[in-house]
C-alpha cells in the first residue's frame, strides 16, 4: 500500500472518535511466504462508506475476509465496538459484520429458501424471515416478486449477488462487506444497488459498509474514504 | 482332529495358481495393461495369507491375551492407515485420527459382541477374537475411507456455500452439518447395500467358510447375522469417529473453514504409488 494511503488511513483513524463501529490497525496478510498487504489501518465510522481499491490479485478479498474473520489475521488486530476479534464468539461478530462475496453460492432450492435459510442458524433464531421486506428490497433493485420462486442453480452470476445482498441485509448487519457488489449487473441495476445501500446506511445509527471496485466512478460516487492496496 | 473338509495341499495351490492364466491372457489380448498388477497381486495374496496362516497357527496355539490384543492392534493400525490411503486429500493427523476411530469402533463392537452376544470363554479364545476382528475391520476400512473421503471433497468442493453460512453467522458444526450428514450416509451405504442382499445374491465368506469346515447352514447363519450387526453398527461408530475428527481438524475454534491443512494427496513413495495403480486397477475392474 502507498504512503499516500497509509497517511489516508492513519489520518482517517485520528478523526474517529471513540465510538468507530470497527477499527483495524496493523493488519498484514502474508500468503505462502508472500507478504500481500502490510500496516493496513482502516476506522469505520457510523454512516461511513469505505471502498478499497487496487489491482487484480493485490488482496483486496483477502482484507474484507479477514475483516468478516472468516480467515485469521496473519498480523495485527481488529475490533469491534472496542473489544478485540478475539474476544469475540466468531458467530456473533460475523453477524454484525456480514460479508458478500463477488460470486455468492446459494444453496439449493428457490431464491424463497436461500432467503430464509440464515434464520435457521442459532444467532438469528430470535428472528423470523419477512418475506414482505425482502420483496420490498429485491423490488428494489428492479426485480419483481415471481423471482421468490425460481431456482437458484438458474440464476445469473448478477441475480446471484442480487439475491446475496437481500439476504446479507435481511439479517441486520452493522457493518457490510462487500466484495464487488455491482460487478455482474447492468448500469440500471447498478445504482439501485447503489441507492439502496445508501438508503440502507441512512436509516438506522452505527452502520457502515466497506465495499472493493475497480470503477473509479463508482468509488467516487459510494465512498467517503478510499483505501487503496497496491503492492508493497 | 480330523477336520470335516478335504484338506487342500500344495499341488492344489499350484492348480489353482493356475487359474490366474485366464486373466493373465485376457489382459494380454485385450490390452488391458493389468498383466503386472495381477502378477504383483497374486503374488502379495499367497504371501500374506501364507504368513497370516502361520503367525495366526502360532498365535492360537499360545493362548494368552497379550499377544492376541497385539496382533488385534496391529490389524487395526494397518486398518486405519488403509482406509486414509484411498482418500484424495489429507490433513496433518489424518493417519492418527483414523487409526483412533477405527481402533474405538472396532475393539468396542467387537468386545461387546465377544462378552455380551457371544459369550466366549475366555474372552481372549484367538478362534474367535481374531476372526471376529477382522471382519468388522475389513468392513470399518471400508465405511471410514468414503467417509473421510467424502467429508473432505465436500468440504473443498463446497467451500463458497460453507463460507456463505459462516459469513451470515452460522458456527462451524451449522456450516458443515448437511456435508457431515451426507458423509456418514456415504459410509454406511456399502453396508446397507450388503445386508439389503445378504444370502439371495451373495453368500457371505463367512458363511460359507463355516459350511465348508462342515458346520450345519443354519448354524452357519446365526454367526452371519451377528457379524453383520456388529459391522453395522461398527462401521456407524467408525465413520462418526473419523468424520467428526475431520472436522475438528478443517473447522478452527473461531468457527473459520481451514482449507489451507487440506492437501491433496499426492508424491507418494514408490510402494504407494504402485499399490494405488492396483487399487486403480480393482476400480477400473468394477
Amino acid at each position: 500500500m502507498s504512503r499516500r494511503d497509509t497517511i489516508a488511513g492513519l489520518a482517517a483513524m485520528a478523526k474517529a472518535p471513540a465510538g468507530a463501529l470497527l477499527v483495524a490497525r496493523d493488519l498484514g496478510c502474508t500468503i505462502a511466504g508472500r507478504s500481500l498487504w502490510n500496516g493496513v489501518q482502516l476506522a469505520l465510522n457510523a454512516g461511513e462508506s469505505w471502498a478499497i481499491t487496487g489491482p487484480s490479485g493485490v488482496g483486496k478479498t483477502l482484507l474484507l475476509r479477514t475483516l468478516a474473520g472468516l480467515r485469521p489475521a496473519d498480523l495485527g488486530e481488529i475490533r469491534l465496538d472496542g473489544r478485540s476479534s478475539e474476544d469475540w464468539w466468531m458467530p456473533a461478530w460475523r453477524a454484525r459484520v456480514v460479508y458478500v462475496a463477488q460470486r455468492p453460492a446459494l444453496p439449493e432450492g428457490t431464491v424463497e429458501q436461500a432467503l430464509a435459510a440464515p434464520f435457521r442458524l442459532r444467532i438469528h433464531r430470535a428472528h423470523r424471515f419477512d418475506a414482505e421486506a425482502a420483496r420490498h428490497a429485491l423490488g428494489a433493485l428492479g426485480v419483481d416478486a415471481a423471482f421468490l420462486d425460481q431456482a437458484t442453480t438458474e440464476l445469473s452470476g448478477g441475480e446471484a449477488q442480487l439475491v446475496a445482498l437481500v439476504r446479507a441485509l435481511s439479517i441486520e448487519p452493522r457493518i457490510l462487506l462487500l466484495d464487488e457488489p455491482t460487478a455482474s449487473l447492468d448500469p440500471d441495476r447498478t445504482r439501485r444497488v447503489e441507492a439502496l445501500l445508501r438508503a440502507w446506511l441512512r436509516t438506522r445509527e452505527r452502520r457502515a459498509c466497506v465495499w472493493t471496485g475497480h470503477d473509479r466512478a463508482q468509488v467516487e460516487r459510494v465512498s467517503d474514504h478510499v483505501l487503496a492496496l497496491g503492492r508493497a | 482332529m480330523n477336520p470335516g473338509y478335504i484338506h487342500v495341499g500344495a499341488w492344489q495351490l499350484v492348480l489353482a495358481a493356475l487359474l490366474i492364466v485366464i486373466n493373465l491372457v485376457l489382459s494380454a489380448w485385450l490390452r488391458l495393461g493389468l498383466t503386472r498388477s495381477l502378477v504383483v497381486a497374486s503374488v502379495r495374496m499367497v504371501v500374506q495369507l501364507l504368513l497370516v496362516g502361520l503367525v495366526l497357527e502360532y498365535i492360537f496355539a499360545l493362548q494368552r491375551p497379550l499377544p492376541i490384543i497385539g496382533i488385534g492392534l496391529v490389524m487395526t493400525c494397518l486398518a486405519g492407515i488403509a482406509s486414509v490411503n484411498r482418500t484424495r486429500r489429507r490433513f496433518r493427523g489424518v493417519y492418527l485420527n483414523s487409526v483412533l476411530s477405527v481402533f474405538a469402533a472396532s475393539f468396542f463392537v467387537t468386545g461387546v459382541a465377544m462378552l455380551g452376544i457371544v459369550d466366549v470363554r475366555p474372552w481372549y479364545t484367538a478362534q474367535y477374537a481374531i476372526p471376529l476382528l477382522g471382519m468388522v475391520l475389513g468392513n470399518i476400512l471400508n465405511g471410514t475411507s468414503l467417509a473421510l473421503d467424502r467429508f473432505t471433497e465436500s468440504v473443498s468442493r463446497e467451500r463458497g456455500l460453507i463460507e456463505g453460512d459462516l459469513a451470515l453467522g452460522a458456527t462451524g458444526w451449522e456450516a458443515a452439518h448437511a456435508i457431515i450428514k451426507a458423509s456418514l450416509r456415504t459410509g454406511m451405504i456399502p453396508t446397507i447395500n450388503s445386508m439389503m442382499v445378504m444370502g439371495i445374491v451373495s453368500l457371505p465368506g463367512m458363511m460359507t467358510g463355516q459350511m465348508l469346515a462342515g458346520a450345519a447352514p443354519a448354524a452357519a447363519v446365526r454367526y452371519q447375522i451377528v457379524i453383520m450387526f456388529m459391522i453395522a453398527a461398527a462401521t456407524a461408530l467408525g465413520a462418526l469417529g473419523v468424520t467428526v475428527l475431520a472436522f475438528r481438524a478443517l473447522f478452527s475454534d473461531d468457527h473459520q473453514l481451514r482449507l489451507d491443512r487440506l492437501q491433496r494427496a499426492s508424491d507418494d513413495g514408490w510402494w504407494k504409488r504402485f499399490t494405488g495403480s492396483i487399487r486403480r486397477d480393482e476400480r477400473a475392474a468394477r
